[in-house]
């Protein structure tokens, strides 16, 4: 018996095992513990740093309030958070047709800066030389072949030349950052390098409702044609088979160079209508920042929702309620702008974090079972 | 004299989440035997060995080395007690020598005098009669070769106890011969040696005691003496079973698919396909035999639009004499240019040119069933696309021998698996589930899949399970001809029999099919003409009912020196 407990002292305390079968209530209900967990350890977190910080901290509560003030204190606040959310959502569609084809299109960033610059670009030059319907159609065009051709040069190397979409998408980024501060050095002659809001080409919003009301439809129709473009068409069909297996797509007679092709267009299209979106809908503006880093925030958000538009709804409002509830507390606690930064990274961590649990457990080592059993 | 217990193991249990690899094994190794493991795919032959070279570890049970109970928890740990394992695939660095992949991985001083560590090679190799030279790259190597060092290397580290998984699947009937010579060598030499195969001749011919699982359960360890094929089976799938294959007589033979000269080469330049002619007869199963990697996916793939053909024709005849034209597969546009080329007569044999007829007139006629081809339809499809050969009406199946990477898409359920052969069929750019669907449930009833739902990603399902899908796919296309590359392989008996039925009955129904094996039994039991293909040529085209298999044996490996020799 001695020599049994003996050797059981080597047998690892516990090990990993991949789960076969992942419960999907199991899950979910595992992804919204991470974030109640998140939430908790951000709290501390918050309430620590702005004791250290700030003369008058206030109590822990008051942390939760503030991040939920956030986005729905106001009317104002919650179109704004509802606004931020659309936006989001439609670069996340964007994203979504090439990720499901296992094409790693980190451009989105660009894709949608160059879509704004196309939109403005028409706005620059034409305002109030055509009639203004006129004008939001051709803004609107412009918008979309800015996106479409900056998705569809990686694309194109990718497919002739198997290129690294990654890399050179990321690459193409920058490049549109320069192209759009080019622009403004032509457009903005004192040095300034900063276009004024324009009077022309500005998306008229619909007569009744918020003024915000028209872009979130619009992203809303979008997310439904995009679930029904991947789930019921021969093309979508096309894309998964393209992302599972390239070669069981050649058997199957998809030509798989058209497939990446096409799907980066759509890509870039969408790509394009968000930035349509910013530029004409709300900022009729452009600046290196127009796009503001949401390309890759909806890198997470289309991962999170395992790829789904419509699961997308609920993970752009989750990060847009991060978002807008780390600004009211930087806002509210008088502290440093990186907070917010800080408190969106914890939760995150939590809830890609979790992934692993779902799909793998611990497995404790029989005997320390057995002891605590006793 | 009573033998001494190398290893035991003692109520090893195995889970995979829901899934019971191994329950509740016991199993005694004895010093200087050779075991047996034997059981079907999936029965935890695998899974258990790995448990004892430390792979896995196991959730309930216990191993005893030399009687001393011990802890496996790494394949380090199992070497520390002298035990090794030869995967079936094997893992060596291509770029280094026999000697280095030999060395790699051990913490000992002299560790890099290679010198010293080729003799000691060598010393390894004269004392059990390999043979091996410790300076050859692995690149440069047969797979037999491969499989040497590996086997030398677990020698090399002192085990006693060697683990061979399904050390056989890829080796030459000559090669395995020389295999079981060393094994037996080594048993003299006191080493306990396990090997897993679900081969049952190689069973009986090789090993002192055989032990049997079934469903990861131990059935029972019996001594070969006493074993005979038929028992053995019996223990393995609980039931008996014929090990016939039927055998029809061709009926109605007519060519099909000829192929003619055909060459590949790939992407590093090699010929991997070398001037290959054969004609594929419908009403007949051809098989083709050779060592894995001979170049029977290349010469499938080619056939099937997958792969650049450098030059040869692919002919395929088209049985459509005196059959009326349907727009099935076939545009209007095609119609008319084999309306010019006089392809078609009516009903009373007079030449139908269509000329100066309407669209609208064309099609009416054809709907009538009043356009008849003149002759067969023969088509060269070398350098079409697999759209291309589709759509232009032939009917060519293949089963491609990776099934999940190439076959099928492993992470959607069998519905959508159905698709990839038809969902252009929609309507309007939309696909249509409702077919396939049907199809998916037609096949999980008639095949006797099991699965939780159409829905399931096939990925989870079992191997068996996985190639019936694919498979009753293939077949559900109604092809002229059926080309299947390693069917059966990683298939239970059960399984690999539901394949062999599929096959034959598609023989009778006219099908030319091709069947690519690696089991010689079954390629003589089941095929009725062999083709054997050595290094991408062909060694000849045997009669499979005459031949015997040390004749595809030998035409397996007789180019090679040949071969050599015309390169020197």
């Amino acid at each position: 018996m001695s020599e049994q407990k003996k050797t059981s002292v080597h047998e690892p305390l516990f090990h990993l095992a991949k789960r076969t079968n992942v419960n999907p209530l199991r899950a979910t209900l595992i992804r919204i513990a991470a974030i109640v967990l998140g939430l908790v350890v951000c709290g501390l977190v918050a309430f620590l740093l702005i004791e250290k910080l700030n003369q008058n901290p206030g109590k822990i509560g008051d942390f939760y309030n503030c991040f939920i003030k956030g986005s729905f204190s106001t009317e104002r606040k919650l179109w704004k958070f509802l606004k931020n959310m659309a936006v989001l959502q439609c670069i996340s569609l964007a994203v979504t047709p090439a990720f499901r084809m296992r094409f790693w299109n980190i451009g989105a960033e660009g894709q949608t800066l160059m879509g704004v610059l196309g939109a403005i670009t028409m706005a620059f030059y034409f305002g109030g030389k055509v009639p203004e319907w006129q004008l939001l159609i051709m803004m609107f065009i412009a918008a979309l072949i800015y996106g479409a051709v900056w998705a569809v040069i990686p694309a194109l190397f990718k497919a002739k030349w198997n290129t690294n979409e990654t890399l050179f998408t990321l690459m193409m980024n920058y490049v549109a950052t320069y192209v759009v501060s080019y622009f403004l050095v032509i457009w903005v002659p004192s040095g300034s390098s900063t276009l004024g809001k324009l009077k022309y080409g500005k998306l008229p919003p619909l007569p009744f409702g918020n003024q915000y009301l028209l872009i979130i439809l619009i992203v809303l129709v979008l997310t439904v044609l995009l679930y029904v473009y991947l789930k019921y068409t021969q093309q979508g069909y096309e894309i998964s088979v393209v992302g599972e297996s390239v070669r069981t797509a050649q058997y199957s007679g998809i030509n798989v160079q058209k497939v990446i092709i096409r799907t980066m267009v759509v890509s870039g299209l969408l790509c394009g209508v968000a930035g349509y979106l910013i530029g004409s809908g709300l900022d009729q503006s452009v600046t290196t920042e127009s796009v503001g880093g949401q390309g890759f925030t909806a890198i997470i958000v289309s991962w999170l929702a395992n790829f789904n538009p419509i699961m997308m709804i609920v993970t752009s409002g989750l990060i847009s309620f991060l978002n807008s509830g780390a600004a009211q507390i930087s806002q509210d606690f008088n502290v440093s702008g990186a907070l917010p930064d800080v408190i969106v990274g914890i939760i995150l961590f939590f809830i890609i974090g979790c992934e692993f649990f779902i799909n793998y457990k611990f497995v404790f080592r029989k005997s320390a079972g057995k002891e605590a059993a006793k | 004299m009573e033998k001494k217990i190398a290893l035991s193991m003692r109520g090893i249990t195995k889970r995979f989440g829901s899934v019971v690899a191994n329950h509740n094994v016991d199993l005694d190794v004895y010093e200087g035997e050779i075991l047996s493991i034997l059981g079907e795919n999936g029965c935890g032959k695998t899974t258990l060995m790995n448990m004892i070279s430390g792979i896995y570890f196991p959730d309930e049970g216990k191993i005893y080395k030399d009687n001393k109970e011990v802890v496996i928890r790494s394949p380090k740990d199992a070497f520390d007690l002298r035990i090794g394992m030869i995967h079936q695939h094997f893992k060596l660095v291509d770029l280094f020598t026999a000697a280095e992949n030999i060395v790699l991985g051990i913490d000992e001083k002299g560790q890099h005098n290679l010198k010293a560590v080729n003799s000691r090679v060598s010393q390894i190799a004269e004392k059990y009669g390999f043979h091996i030279d410790p300076q050859k790259k692995i690149y440069d190597m047969s797979v037999s070769e491969k499989q040497t060092v590996e086997i030398i290397k677990v020698l090399y580290r002192g085990a006693d106890i060697l683990i061979l998984d399904e050390p056989t699947a890829v080796l030459t009937p000559q090669e395995i011969d020389r295999l079981f010579t060393v094994l037996r060598r080594m048993k003299e030499d006191g080493k306990s040696i396990i090997i897993i195969t679900h081969k049952l001749h190689e069973v009986l011919s090789v090993s002192d005691r055989v032990a049997i699982l079934r469903k990861g359960e131990h059935i029972a360890t019996v001594d070969t003496c006493d074993a005979t094929e038929s028992s053995l089976t019996e223990m393995m799938v609980g039931k008996k079973v014929t090990l016939d294959i039927d055998r029809s007589e061709p009926v109605n033979v007519q060519p099909r698919l000829e192929v003619k000269n055909l060459t590949c080469i790939d992407k590093e330049g090699l010929h991997v396909v070398k001037d290959v002619s054969f004609t594929a007869n419908s009403g007949e199963i051809l098989g083709i035999a050779g060592i894995a990697g001979s170049g029977q996916r290349e010469l499938l793939e080619a056939i099937a639009g997958l792969q650049p053909i450098a030059s040869g024709q692919i002919i395929f005849t088209n049985p459509k004499k005196n059959k009326p034209v349907t727009f099935f597969h076939k545009s209007m546009k095609r119609v008319k240019e084999l309306a010019a080329k006089d392809a078609f007569h009516d009903k009373e044999g007079k030449p139908m040119r269509l000329k100066g007829m309407s669209n609208g007139q064309i099609k009416a006629q054809v709907e009538a069933g009043n356009v008849l081809f003149r002759e067969d339809e023969i088509m060269n499809l070398r350098g079409k696309t697999p759209l291309e050969i589709r759509s232009l009406g032939v009917r060519l199946s293949f089963v491609p021998e990776d099934r999940l990477g190439m076959g099928l898409v492993g992470s959607m359920g069998i519905t959508d698996n159905m698709m990839l052969r038809s969902y252009r069929k929609g309507h309007a750019g939309f696909v249509d589930r409702k077919k396939p669907r049907e199809l998916a449930e037609d096949i999980i009833k008639e095949l006797e899949v099991s699965t939780p739902g159409v829905n399931t990603p096939v990925r989870r399902l079992s191997g068996g399970n996985v190639q019936k899908v694919l498979v009753g796919r293939e077949i559900a296309f109604a092809p002229k001809v059926l080309m299947a590359a390693y069917p059966v392989r990683g298939l239970d008996i059960n399984s690999s029999y539901t394949i062999y039925n599929l096959l034959n009955k598609q023989k009778e129904n006219g099908v030319a099919v091709i069947f690519v094996g690696e089991d010689l039994d079954v390629l003589l039991a089941l095929c009725d003409r062999i083709m054997v293909i050595n290094s991408g040529a062909v060694t000849g085209i045997v009669d499979a009912r005459s031949a015997t298999k040390e004749e595809i044996g030998l035409m397996m490996t007789q180019t090679d020196t040949a071969a050599k020799e015309a390169a020197q």
